[in-house]
């Protein structure tokens, strides 16, 4: 067999494929947090609250509604939404105008408090959330065996991931935000109500964080902590990629996955700061990020 | 996350210290640190305060005309946070004993900064056997169980019915590698092999990359040697991949109750263990876990909150009868007294530090075995305190 520094090259697929898979769930939320900041100028710090609250929302629809997992999919993320349409209405909308710090001073402690809500019920074992009957088992590869669930996460993100570009790039909706967010007092001398659509926005990027929470619940423990972690990784997703660009959340989200991916294999001990380091190189080379550009 | 530890750490300090400030010295001050926010707290946590106060209670310190007080802060599994606090609590706030402190890490820091100050140590969370080993410290008393018997007791039972293949995952730090080195050692010993280990860092979330290579390795054991909530995730993600189906079996080297509760019986089912404490042992543990459970929020008490509640009794016990608090003095009362207590039953504390206590080895009940919540365990060995630690003369304590 064919080796790759040691690393037999069947092996070596399994982990590309893995990495691709938990790339899918970076990108997912890397994309909601680019949304946010690309059309609000808001730092979301919220996001990972708001991801574990889409997984806890969906256990407590089979818990005590018996609602199963397509039901989640499609409940959770506009639950979630709107309770996240609550939060821009009636606190990120009052703080457009300041600077950058205070956005992520109110989201940050926003997250802190629920966090602590949810644990202060739930405690931080993790509570378990079943996988779909249709997507519980596997097949064999050949050079691994596939969860048929993680299968799913991975068509599923990268369909999410399209359409939302395609949204915010390429149709009339997309261009009426793309333009607000450049000079909105233009955009509502059109007649066009501005800071609707902004709640509408955040809206919708929380939804996302929310169904990446969903998809999320049957593969990990759903506990308060889970998006406390993960929020910080994909922060750097989002900086490495270049804030706000949507195109460049998505690839950078796919990409650092699979070389997570391929560290836990060649070392393992630094898979969690290895997308610190390439964040901290990308910083020096290209302070915009990636796919950003500098204003 | 990190800011808001430190700052709930630094308020608790902060008005622990302002509201002791007018109490003489003759006030009998324990401090419970554990991890109070984080993959650990549900097994130590508010729980091992509970028990802690529970504890006070049951001595009847106040009629005994001892005060005591119950300081806790979060150590947030940092050492550098852990020391911090110890060196508050000792220098600022008098505290006597350090109580709990899981994650080895935190606790071998502590354990030094406590034989320097000359105070008391009374270790229930955490597991490295360095601590009566190497590590060994006249102000320290290690409780609950540890990293030997924890390898001794699952270790060779597993080996013993044939598992003589393992695949490490570890937890990248103090007490994951003490987890690993101890069971190796007995897998060697039985006659079995290592066929790999691969580390992860602490709470690691995702363990398919992980799992993938333990299943390329084609061993018959998985050892999971981590805890918490890198236990349970492992354990789920292993049935997602088709570990078990595949042939290989895992074994959770340290597995509690509550990780049990979090995961479900149909995923936990048929995993072994060892435990020191199980709250359907007799009717004394019956009897305390209801009270327990009820100052708890209904939770379960984990061994190492058992622990907790132990320790403390048996330190209250000692103080009094040494009539002092000065910690070197009251840990070698505590070495000379026999302990006795509603949890752990009729035991005694070795030269090096070791508490000693039955372990048992325990299955998970399938569920339709099971009568509801917390009804986990089958008891298949009782594995008696003097063989159930590892022997004295092999730790390498200089004591």
């Amino acid at each position: 067999m064919t080796e790759i520094f040691g690393v037999p090259t069947q092996a070596l697929f399994g982990q590309l494929l893995i990495g691709l898979i938990n790339g899918s769930f970076y990108a997912l939320l890397s994309l909601g947090l680019a949304v946010i900041f690309g059309l609000l100028n808001i730092i979301n710090f919220t996001h990972g609250a708001q991801y574990m609250m889409g997984a806890f929302v969906a256990f407590l629809l089979t818990s005590k509604a018996g609602l199963g997992y397509w039901w989640a999919l499609a409940i959770v993320p506009p639950v979630v939404g709107f309770t996240g349409v609550i939060i821009e209405r009636l606190m990120l909308s009052k703080l457009y105008k300041l600077d950058h710090l205070y956005g992520l001073l109110l989201t940050f402690g926003l997250a802190l408090i629920i966090q602590g809500l949810f644990r202060n019920e739930y405690g931080t074992s993790g509570l378990p959330y079943p996988m779909p009957a249709e997507l519980s088992g596997g097949r064999n590869l050949g050079f691994m065996f596939l969860p048929n669930y993680r299968a799913w996460v991975i068509v599923a993100s990268i369909g999410i991931c399209i359409a939302t570009w395609f949204v915010i790039e390429r149709t009339k909706l997309g261009s009426y935000l793309r333009a607000a967010t450049e000079n909105p007092a233009l955009v509502q001398a059109f007649g066009i109500n501005v800071p609707r659509m902004i709640t509408l926005t955040y809206g919708f990027g929380v939804a996302l964080a929310a169904l990446a929470g969903v998809m999320a619940a049957p593969i990990y423990q759903v506990s308060p902590q889970m998006g406390a972690d993960l929020i910080i990784v994909v922060f750097a997703v989002v900086v490495i990629g270049g804030m706000g660009s949507i195109m460049g959340s998505i690839l950078t989200g796919f990409g650092l996955g699979v070389i997570e991916g391929l560290t836990k294999v060649f070392y393992p001990e630094a898979s969690n700061t290895v997308i610190f380091v390439i964040m901290a190189i990308v910083l020096m080379i290209k302070p915009a990020g990636l796919f950003g550009t500098q204003k | 996350m990190k800011l808001k530890q430190t700052l709930i750490a630094a308020a608790i300090a902060a008005i622990a210290g302002t509201a002791n400030a007018q109490v003489s010295d003759g006030v009998i001050k324990i401090g419970v640190m554990n991890d109070m926010s984080s993959l650990y707290s549900d097994i130590a946590g508010p729980g091992s305060v509970v028990a802690a106060r529970m504890a006070i209670e049951d001595f009847d310190a106040a009629k005994k005309g001892m005060k005591v007080e119950v300081l806790f802060a979060d150590h947030q599994n940092k050492p550098d946070v852990g020391s911090q606090i110890a060196n508050q609590w000792y220098d600022v706030d008098k505290v006597d004993a350090i109580f709990d402190v899981p994650t080895s890490s935190v606790a071998l820091a502590i354990n030094e900064i406590t034989k320097k100050k000359g105070k008391a140590f009374l270790v229930s969370g955490a597991a490295t056997s360095d601590l009566t080993g190497k590590a060994c410290s006249p102000n320290t008393i290690h409780w609950t169980y540890d990293t030997w018997m924890l390898a001794n007791g699952t270790g060779s039972a597993i080996v013993k019915t044939g598992g003589d293949s393992w695949f490490f995952l570890t937890a990248d730090y103090a007490f994951g590698h003490a987890l690993e080195r101890d069971t190796e050692a007995v897998v060697l010993k039985g006659g079995g092999k290592v066929l790999g280990k691969v580390r992860h860092p602490l709470n690691a979330q995702d363990f398919s990359s992980f799992l993938l290579q333990a299943q390329a390795s084609k061993a018959k054991i998985v050892g999971l040697a981590n805890a918490g909530g890198d236990t349970t995730n492992a354990i789920k993600q292993a049935a997602e991949f088709g570990i078990v189906k595949g042939g290989q079996s895992l074994a959770g080297m340290l597995v509690f109750i509550t990780d049990i509760h979090g995961l479900g019986l149909d995923k936990a089912q048929g995993l072994i263990f060892t435990e020191t404490f199980y709250w359907d042992l007799n009717a004394q543990t019956r009897a305390w876990t209801k009270r327990f459970a009820a100052a708890n929020g209904g939770k379960y008490p984990s061994m190492v909150q058992a622990g907790v509640y132990s320790a403390v009794t048996h330190y209250l016990k000692a103080v009094e009868a040494a009539k002092t608090d000065d910690g070197t003095k009251v840990i070698a009362q505590m070495k000379a007294m026999p302990t006795d207590d509603p949890l752990f039953g009729k035991g005694s504390i070795r030269k090096d530090g070791r508490k000693l206590h039955p372990a048992y080895l325990v299955e998970v009940k399938k569920p339709a075995e099971s009568k509801g919540p917390y009804d986990y365990y089958k008891i298949r060995t009782t594995i008696p305190a003097d063989q159930a630690f590892r022997p004295e003369k092999d730790g390498g304590c200089s004591l």
